[in-house]
């Protein structure tokens, strides 16, 4: 579904990512982990179109979507749930969501009944999002706005869903929580490339996986393979050690 | 000061605030959309009203199609400026880009010049000018004109922020332009969107007051500064705000003139912007300063 090969990215004269080459099938839940500055979020900037790429190809479904502006890309069907939620913190709860929609607002002949259908769906995945409606999204706890990143990321029905750690400073009964809705959406049909710095929380889900290091892929198995890793054991699991100490 | 002559002060400082508020509107559209202070939003009212007059008295239309058409041709006028001067210049500095609007605002007024020529000139007031008296005061129909507009206008603008996915995009993207380009937003359509509709604004502005103030190639500096300064006084990133400062701005002009003297009224105006400056750079409504990075 998703094929990336060669890929380079460079911030003026740094190079942040070194020929990568990944794929996902349709209906996978591909990670992809690796240290602060591993190049991760720029992966996925660079597939959404946020960032440009120097060199290498990507390819969505078969077409190429290397050169596209990030708003043609959400069209095709992938749309990212950004790091750090991104939300439009004046915006009530529901205009984000509508905003998720725009495309399909937009779109001549677009059905906005399916929209508030969809907008139910939503709701029935994260119930506190309907007790929030009217809420600026700003003021949602931390876990609420990344439900409410998902959702306003569904809004545009999108075939694959690119997700930039969606653990990030969550207590782990909600990171269980999402990961669980993540879950459920593949079995409805969604693919997922998810990136994480939590790799163990990560691997459990994943189908498989890419250990990004200094720009490159250094590693790529399933993920049950690489929970039991050496050298992936060495580098996570101590760190998993001392932070369940803590 | 009598109640009557209070009355009188009021009446016209709410008209003439009205204008600014249009004015001001605009610098936060622009402001919202890129970041820039638009030096060149008082070239578009002078336009607006030049462009009316010549529809109204050269082409001989009647002012209710001539207005419409002044306005659209003033909305294109700043696509046509965002398109030629501005995204070119998109990653340069912003100081940069400011000073691209001073040099657009040279241009336009001097290009008004060569075809309008020095002299003054003006309109009729769109429906007769009999005052209308008003417990002791008096109030014209334009300047009735000049209010409902606005206020018809700002009712409008909030109600398109509040209704249509276009006026939420474009809050979108003045809050964080690369999620909202995430959201399948076209950022850079939204930016021209934005100079559409305050050049359109200013234009709204020229021709209702041209009427009661007549208009010339050279009115545009002023009359920017002053909405400017209304658009500082209530905020520059907040409509609302930008509207209550340019209204509260005429308002305290026209009473200075009663008050102390009609030579300073400008003088006030831009006191206070030099006050809102030390004091409360955000603006009566803004936020509390915050630059975004």
């Amino acid at each position: 579904m998703l094929n990336v090969s060669g890929l380079n990215v460079a911030y003026g004269h740094v190079q942040v990512l070194r020929g990568i080459s990944i794929y996902v099938n349709e209906g996978e839940i591909v990670t992809v982990i690796g240290s602060n500055g591993s190049g991760k979020s720029t992966l996925l900037k660079a597939i959404s179109g946020i960032v440009r790429a120097n060199a290498g190809e990507i390819k969505f479904n078969g077409r190429h979507i290397e050169r596209n502006p990030a708003e043609k890309i959400v069209s095709h069907g992938i749309s990212q749930v950004p790091e750090g939620r991104q939300l439009f913190g004046e915006l009530t709860v529901l205009e984000n969501l509508q905003l998720g929609a725009y495309l399909r607002y937009r779109k001549r002949g677009g059905s906005k009944a399916e929209i508030v259908r969809d907008l139910e769906f939503v709701y029935t995945m994260f119930p506190v999002l309907k007790d929030r409606v009217g809420q600026p999204a700003g003021t949602l706890s931390g876990g609420e706005q990344q439900m409410l990143a998902i959702g306003r990321s569904l809004m545009s029905r999108p075939k694959m869903l690119l997700l930039d750690e969606p653990s990030m400073g969550l207590a782990p009964i909600i990171i269980q929580n999402i990961f669980e809705t993540l879950k459920d959406l593949r079995e409805k049909g969604l693919t997922l490339l998810l990136v994480e710095q939590d790799a163990f929380v990560a691997l459990e889900l994943a189908d498989r996986g890419y250990v990004l290091q200094n720009g490159s892929v250094v590693l790529h198995d399933t993920g049950s393979n690489l929970l039991n890793n050496e050298e992936v054991r060495n580098i996570y699991f101590g760190q998993r050690k001392t932070r369940g100490s803590q | 000061m009598h109640f009557d002559q209070f009355l009188q002060y009021l009446i016209s400082g709410i008209t003439s605030g009205s204008i600014y508020a249009l004015i001001a509107l605009g610098f936060t559209l622009i402001h919202n959309s890129t970041k820039l202070i638009n030096f060149a939003q008082g070239e578009f009212v002078m336009l607006g009203g030049l462009i009316a007059i010549s529809l109204y008295s050269a082409a001989g239309l009647p002012l209710i199609i001539a207005i419409p058409i002044s306005i659209i041709l003033v909305a294109i006028v700043g696509i046509v400026f965002e398109r030629l001067a501005i995204r070119p210049l998109r990653n340069s500095s912003n100081i940069t880009l400011i000073i691209v609007t001073v040099g657009v605002s040279i241009l336009l007024k001097n290009v008004a010049m060569i075809l309008w020529g020095r002299d003054p000139q003006s309109l009729p007031a769109f429906t007769g000018d009999k005052p209308i008296a008003l417990f002791g005061a008096t109030i014209t129909p334009q300047a009735l004109w000049v209010i409902a507009v606005t206020v018809i206008t700002v009712v409008l603008l909030q109600v398109f922020y509040k209704r249509s996915i276009v006026g939420k995009a474009m809050k979108a993207s003045a809050i964080n332009p690369p999620a909202a380009n995430l959201m399948g937003i076209n950022t850079s359509n939204i930016v021209m969107l934005s100079f559409a509709m305050s050049a359109g604004f200013g234009a709204m502005a020229g021709v209702l007051i041209t009427p009661i103030s007549m208009t010339g190639y050279s009115v545009g500096g002023f009359l920017g500064l002053k909405g400017f300064a209304g658009a500082v006084l209530g905020g520059l990133d907040n409509p609302v705000g930008a509207v209550l400062g340019g209204v509260v701005l005429g308002i305290i002009e026209s009473l200075s003139i009663g008050i102390i003297d009609s030579g300073y009224k400008d003088a006030v105006a831009f006191f206070i912007l030099l006050l809102v400056l030390f004091i409360r750079p955000s603006g009566i409504l803004g936020d509390k300063v915050r630059e975004k990075v």
